[in-house]
């Protein structure tokens, strides 16, 4: 997945020009984006997931602790989905209940998401707006250093980081948080050169307004949609980091699990015939991704309707 | 031309040194040494340990040896965890195989994706645009990871066509899967871009001059049209590298192919920190020049670019 730096840039240049008094730029955003069916169907796809991870619980026959006993052992033969024995999705090689798990899986996998973008949101978009507003020499060395953090290869320094540190939740967001919001960052601040010398931002500077207030209260909330449109498309990038991670099996641990996680478990076991242990972690795991994908393309056609 | 690069390089070997420090420094901070088991040593035999491996020195000077060792000798030194392998030994043993289908992904999701972008613009709204923008958007959810089991479940398992893992330079059916599982996703996204920026290219003034001259088609787009239309192609090739690199990790794992991925993880697991810095560095090494690469590769590229 990519995120077109050029139709971020072009948002930007949108979001930045001067609003015509009329009909108010965010009820054509609304129209537009409710009448876009792909991201309407990603809106819905993604509530829907959400509910399944809020409620999935109070569905489930067992809890994702318990050990089948009666198909522990046979899981090829027996632990296939069935309404009857309450594994609506199966169960795992050892005879958990792979609905509770996978409820769990999506549980964990979203709050990394969220919690990743919500990360790059705050830091990135006070350090953009800072670096931006302030200009000069401390712009320079900001920005400096967030080129430098960006040539890392931060998938091996995150992983260096939760082997040094301990492969805990809490190591997890911090690291997936710590590189998150490098991309945001230098989107904020170049929309916020073209904030700084507007009408407005100079009347806050002449009856004089602390620089910090400027940035709180009148440079961050125009820099909203650009904010927006792009943590709804972070979040599916964290959701595939987190995943990758898990993959390997460096991620979230044991009992704790995840997509990533899930999907490993899958294609470890699939050649003993137990093709369901793959593919509902899977399904959940990609549709959510599609819908993350269709809201933030969505979001930024409806904000940008030039670039359609 | 000359001045540009050498303006690039001054950003670009501080920001190496920045990476092997901070991962020295890293390393320090973790708890517990490289040398902490479940069965506590005797401490003379850890304070022995710790001076073989100069761990008992001055921070500074631990930091000035293991910078030193890189940039003169590029000695990584020796690995935690096996006392008769060197850092480089183990990153020469898998660095051949990660070469040979890191280098045939990148070209095949670079021509691929090329190819296949080009063709939706040209024929916009006919039933390859659709297929290759379905393809774009479809391939997206399917990184590398996903890739490889769905690959393996349906060309080993249910086809018999390849095996399921393993790496032989003299037998290219090794090298299919670990391809297209690395490639798939990076193709679309260059499809994607592709696409987008060849329909803007196709809009603009000059192609509308070229066709009016009479200039047949096929020119206009290879002579006129491809080259403005590679920029944005060019500028997502280092996000591209990096990826391959760190995706490279799962296909040596999932295939057990043994290249350099394989190195990285079974340190991790086994806390070998001196490989772990190692394949960082030298991933962070390769990335810093790669992009260096595509800088220039970019400015020669758009004619607009005056160093």
């Amino acid at each position: 997945m990519v995120i077109e730096h050029d139709k971020m840039r072009s948002l930007a240049a949108r979001m930045a020009q001067p609003e015509v008094r009329g009909r108010s730029p965010w009820a054509d955003a609304r129209r537009r984006f409710l009448r876009n069916k792909a991201a309407m169907a990603g809106l819905v796809i993604l509530l829907l997931v959400v509910l399944f991870a809020i409620f999935g619980n109070h569905l489930a026959v067992w809890s994702n602790e318990e050990l089948d006993f009666s198909v522990m052992g046979q899981v090829a033969t027996m632990g296939q989905p069935s309404l009857e024995n309450g594994h609506y999705f199966g169960t795992d090689d050892l005879g958990r209940d792979l609905f509770a798990r996978t409820v769990q899986g999506t549980q964990v996998s979203l709050l990394v998401g969220l919690v990743g973008a919500g990360i790059a949101v705050i830091v990135g978009t006070l350090y953009g707006a800072v670096a931006g507003y302030v200009g000069g020499r401390t712009d320079q060395v900001m920005m400096r250093t967030v080129d430098i953090l960006m040539s890392i290869p931060y998938m091996f320094v995150l992983i260096l980081l939760l082997v040094m540190f301990g492969r805990s939740m809490t190591m997890l967001f911090l690291g997936i948080g710590l590189i998150s919001w490098l991309d945001m960052a230098r989107i904020v601040r170049g929309q916020t050169l073209s904030l700084k010398n507007r009408e407005f931002i100079e009347a806050a500077r002449a009856t004089g307004v602390s620089t910090w207030r400027i940035i709180i209260r009148h440079i961050v909330p125009n820099l909203l949609g650009v904010v927006a449109v792009y943590a709804t498309l972070l979040v599916p990038l964290m959701i595939l980091t987190e995943s990758f991670i898990s993959f390997l099996g460096l991620g979230v641990q044991e009992p704790l699990t995840s997509w990533g996680a899930l999907i490993s478990e899958g294609a470890g076991t699939m050649s003993y015939g137990t093709l369901w242990q793959l593919a509902f972690p899977l399904f959940f795991f990609v549709i959510t991704l599609f819908g993350f994908f269709f809201v933030g393309d969505g979001l930024r056609d409806a904000l940008d309707p030039k670039e359609r | 031309m000359f001045a540009f690069i050498l303006r690039r390089l001054a950003v670009a070997i501080p920001t190496l040194l920045v990476l092997i420090v901070l991962s020295f420094l890293l390393m320090h901070l973790a708890p517990g040494g490289p040398f902490t088991q479940e069965r506590a040593l005797p401490p003379q035999v850890l304070a022995n340990l710790n001076a073989k491996y100069g761990l008992d020195d001055p921070l500074w000077r631990q930091i000035w040896n293991y910078v030193y060792g890189i940039v003169v000798h590029f000695d990584f030194g020796p690995s935690f965890v096996y006392p008769d392998r060197t850092v480089n030994q183990l990153i020469a043993d898998g660095f051949p195989v990660t070469l040979t289908y890191g280098t045939l992904s990148f070209l095949a999701a670079v021509l691929v994706g090329v190819t296949l972008g080009s063709l939706a613009a040209i024929r916009q709204n006919s039933w390859l645009d659709y297929l290759a923008v379905g393809i774009s958007i479809g391939a997206q959810v399917l990184p590398n990871f996903v890739m490889a089991p769905l690959l393996v479940l349906v060309l080993t398992l249910w086809l018999g066509w390849l095996p399921g893992g393993g790496w032989s330079f003299s037998d290219p059916s090794f090298w299919i899967m670990p391809v297209i599982a690395l490639s798939t996703s990076y193709m679309a996204s260059i499809a994607r871009i592709t696409r987008s920026s060849m329909l803007e290219v196709l809009g603009s003034n000059h192609i509308r001059t070229a066709r009016a001259k009479g200039m047949p088609e096929r020119r206009v787009i290879l002579r006129h049209a491809l080259r403005p239309a590679m920029l944005p192609v060019v500028s997502y090739l280092g996000p591209v590298f990096v990826s391959m690199i760190t995706g490279s990790v799962v296909i040596d794992i999932y295939f057990s192919t043994g290249g350099i991925g394989k190195a990285f993880v079974d340190s991790a697991l086994n806390r070998d920190y001196a490989v772990m810095m190692g394949v960082t560095i030298l991933v962070g090494a390769l990335t810093i020049l790669f992009n260096l690469v595509v800088d220039i590769l970019y400015a020669w590229i758009d004619p607009k670019i005056r160093y």
